[in-house]
């Protein structure tokens, strides 16, 4: 269990960052270190000034899904927010915004929320996934 | 009487599982805690914690719908 496990994260719509929350908790909660690389959309979700917002769902969840993720968020599932500070208590989990996508953004450091440990571009990333998987979300 | 208790009903994966090694994290060596769950996942999901963590599963019961372990820690 000691080679960790990587997420890069580009989607930034609610239902794919409880599915990562979900995985990263699990793996934090077996002693596995995971990171997380944020670009694109999934960044722009971690900004300070977006973080609590909706941030919808993939397209093929439809009124359906919609409504089914609602259920469940109202019988009391934690947030993904949530969830990720609950696994960065409990195990090693890093979080990372790409280089490319803050400029892509517009974005400086201090406009993401705390749950962000900081910057790197993909190479430093690649190195700190070692031989773990790396799973693109 | 196990040391800690846990109870996890109603909460859905992975909670269970995280509130459960975060209560084993604040524990002694040998000390057990006591969970119950209601996650159709638990029982393979406490199952694979336990294998991977080495915190040895002690009991296992099924009530109904309600899950239970006691787990002793590594």
């Amino acid at each position: 269990m000691d080679e960790p496990l990587n997420l890069v994260l580009f989607s930034g719509t609610d239902d794919k960052l409880q599915a990562v929350a979900v995985l990263t908790a699990g793996a934090a909660a077996l002693g596995k270190p995971v990171n997380l690389f944020l670009q694109y959309w999934a960044l722009d979700a971690f900004t300070k000034a977006k973080i609590d917002r909706d941030h919808g769902l993939a397209p093929e969840a439809g009124p359906e899904g919609r409504a089914a993720v609602d259920a469940l968020a109202k019988a009391g599932q934690a947030s993904w927010a949530d969830t990720l500070r609950m696994a960065k208590e409990l195990g090693e989990v890093d979080i990372q915004a790409c280089s490319l996508s803050m400029d892509l953004l517009g974005l400086e450091e201090s406009d993401l929320d705390p749950l962000v440990d900081g910057t790197e571009g993909v190479t430093a990333f690649y190195l700190n996934a070692g031989e773990g998987q790396i799973v693109f979300i | 009487m196990a040391d800690q208790q846990v109870d996890a009903r109603g909460l859905n994966c992975p909670m269970p599982i995280v509130k459960t090694a975060q209560a084993v994290k604040g524990m002694a060596s040998g000390q057990t805690v006591e969970v119950l769950a209601t996650d159709a996942g638990s029982v393979k999901d406490f199952a694979a914690w336990s294998k991977t963590t080495g915190n040895e599963m002690v009991e296992q019961t099924t009530d109904g719908g309600v899950f239970r372990f006691v787990l002793r820690k590594k």
